[in-house]
């Protein structure tokens, strides 16, 4: 029998994903600097209340609160060796606010990245990687999450490595990446380039796409660059609600649910089917969001004018295609050596 | 290109192309020859400073100047930083001889929850490279080791990176703990870190948001003199 997220594709035109973790929870009193995913045990009631604000908005789909529970991450506060567990408590939860809600929600696992530099540039093998994000994967399959949710990657290496944590562990699985820097990831990575990538993969995701970035015109930029490679697997869209701004005390992201409920519709329209916010946004925003993908007939795919008038105008002039930006120099090779 | 042309000995290039070589290798992150070309120029009785800052640090800005435009990327600039290093490793002790100038001190880390430092190292070096006394914390940074090592190094600067909307957050909290202490206005405080902008750095209270490392290494400069120009006008 097929996964709970993939007989919800098949139905459906489009999902509704959730929208931040992290910030949400810094609201509910969580303190900067600390690892959310203790709360896991510390502050389960929190956990399910952040859960619940999903299901009761309308959400078909919401991560668990374990982004950053990967030994490489729960090393900075010496929980190291919790990361399966805290994996696992972070999906139980998960599965039993879904499971309340009297309509299928799936439970995707949140994997982010470990935070380290992959060989050869950096010190972290494949190997190591691999270990790294499949204990993770363990946890969350335990826990009972429907598919793992791979997300905020910026090179193609992590990328490969989280695909073989889900391919050992035996789950479906979701991949995004993050287009922060003049259109594509810190590390390079183009939209094309990750289009491509997924489809190489011994095991392919559900769904790809892009997450978190700088704000929702730049992330819907980087949906067409997908949709432009002509792949028929789902695109996911999951960008932050607007920019950070320091406001009375604590962080606000200048997205209104008015912006994100035309940002969706927007995304849907540039081909995206599954569908949500990352950082700053708020049950609030998703309501709205619902309300809007619900009532507004499906229209043609906009162009980045388009997208720039109702969204903001994008981050940067490049939009990762590889082809608008400045180039690097054809620099004169003065010297070649044996 | 011909294929005698690739051969290109670097100790027969005069001064200014040699330098203009150098760049393009700081570009390409070729590490070995960046070393060869610090010793040639030294040997020819080049100031270390003077390497330093024409060899390397100008090389490194055009490589800053690329990243912030889009052309390149991190894999590259990790590269350039690499080779930049290697160069700097044989100038230190001979900067430390010569007593170049030192323009400031800063200390820098990234902070508490965050292990990211790829955009934090590329600061150190640059600054070092620009002739600042770096001070450098690592990763994951409570308030306590920012406060020690202010205090202790007697530092001109202080410089947070963060990576991850949970955690640029906890700058305030450093910045918060400077205030309580009343010794905020000692010190120069820069921040940066790829979800940060301008006005969330100035929101809470920091000095200057700086987006890249370049950017970093002039706005600590500006800094500093204005700092120079009051205590000459006090």
């Amino acid at each position: 029998m097929a996964d709970l997220l993939s007989r919800l594709l098949a139905e459906r035109d489009w999902i509704l994903a959730d929208g931040a973790t992290g910030t949400n929870l810094f609201n509910m009193g969580l303190a900067s600097g600390e690892p959310p995913e203790l709360w896991n045990t510390d502050h389960p009631d929190k956990v399910r209340a952040l859960y619940r604000g999903w299901v009761e908005v309308g959400c078909d789909l919401f991560l668990t609160n374990s982004f950053g529970s990967n030994a490489a991450r729960l090393k900075l506060h010496g929980a190291q060796a919790r990361a399966r567990e805290l994996s696992r408590v972070a999906a139980e939860l998960a599965r039993e606010e879904a499971d309340r809600a009297g309509r299928p929600i799936v439970v995707a696992g949140s994997m982010g990245p470990t935070g380290e530099i992959m060989a050869p540039m950096g010190s972290l093998t494949h190997e190591a990687a691999v270990e790294i994000f499949h204990e993770q994967a363990e946890g969350l399959k335990e826990g009972g999450a429907d598919v793992l949710w791979v997300e905020t990657i910026s090179a193609v290496e992590e990328f490969r490595a989280a695909a073989e944590a889900a391919r050992l562990t035996g789950m479906p699985w979701c991949g995004t990446m993050t287009f922060d820097t003049a259109g594509r990831t810190m590390m390079g990575v183009t939209p094309a380039q990750l289009a491509t990538l997924v489809e190489k993969l011994p095991n392919p995701p559900i769904a790809y796409g892009a997450n978190c970035g700088v704000g929702a015109s730049d992330l819907l930029r980087t949906v067409l660059g997908f949709v432009a490679q002509g792949s028929e697997r789902p695109i996911i869209a999951k960008g932050n609600a607007g920019i950070p701004k320091y406001e009375h005390g604590h962080i606000h992201y200048d997205g209104t649910p008015e912006l994100m409920a035309d940002y969706a519709v927007l995304a849907r329209d540039c081909g995206a089917r599954i569908i949500g916010g990352c950082c700053g946004t708020t049950p609030d925003h998703l309501a709205r969001m619902r309300e809007a993908l619900e009532t507004t007939p499906p229209g043609p795919r906009p162009s980045l004018e388009e997208i720039a008038a109702r969204l903001g105008a994008f981050s940067s002039p490049g939009d990762g295609s590889g082809t608008d930006t400045a180039q690097r120099p054809e620099r004169a090779r003065r010297r070649r050596r044996g | 290109m011909a294929e005698e042309d690739d051969e290109l000995i670097l100790s027969e290039l005069d001064d200014e192309e040699l330098v203009q070589q150098m760049h393009d290798d700081l570009y390409d992150g070729l590490k070995e020859e960046i070393e060869e070309g610090v010793r040639i120029l030294l040997e020819r009785g080049w100031e270390p400073y003077k390497v330093l800052t024409e060899a390397l640090v100008g090389g490194m800005k055009i490589v800053g100047d690329d990243f912030r435009d889009g052309i390149l990327f991190v894999p590259e600039v990790l590269l350039a930083a690499n080779a930049m290093k290697a160069g700097m490793a044989i100038l230190k002790p001979l900067l430390a001889e010569t007593g170049a100038p030192k323009v400031g001190k800063m200390v820098i880390g990234t902070v508490k929850g965050d292990i990211h430092d790829i955009g934090k190292n590329l600061v150190a070096m640059m600054m070092e490279g620009a002739g600042f006394e770096v001070i450098d914390l690592g990763i994951n940074n409570p308030v306590e080791n920012y406060l020690e090592a202010l205090e202790r190094e007697e530092a001109d600067i202080l410089g947070m990176s963060a990576l991850l909307t949970t955690t640029m957050p906890y700058m305030k909290v450093v910045i918060d703990a400077l205030v309580e202490k009343g010794i905020r206005d000692n010190y120069i405080v820069l921040v940066g870190g790829a979800p940060l902008n301008e006005e969330f750095g100035r929101a809470i209270g920091a000095d200057a948001y700086c987006r890249d490392a370049a950017v970093a290494v002039e706005t600590a400069k500006q800094f500093i003199a204005r700092k120079h120009n009051q205590m000459a006008a006090g």
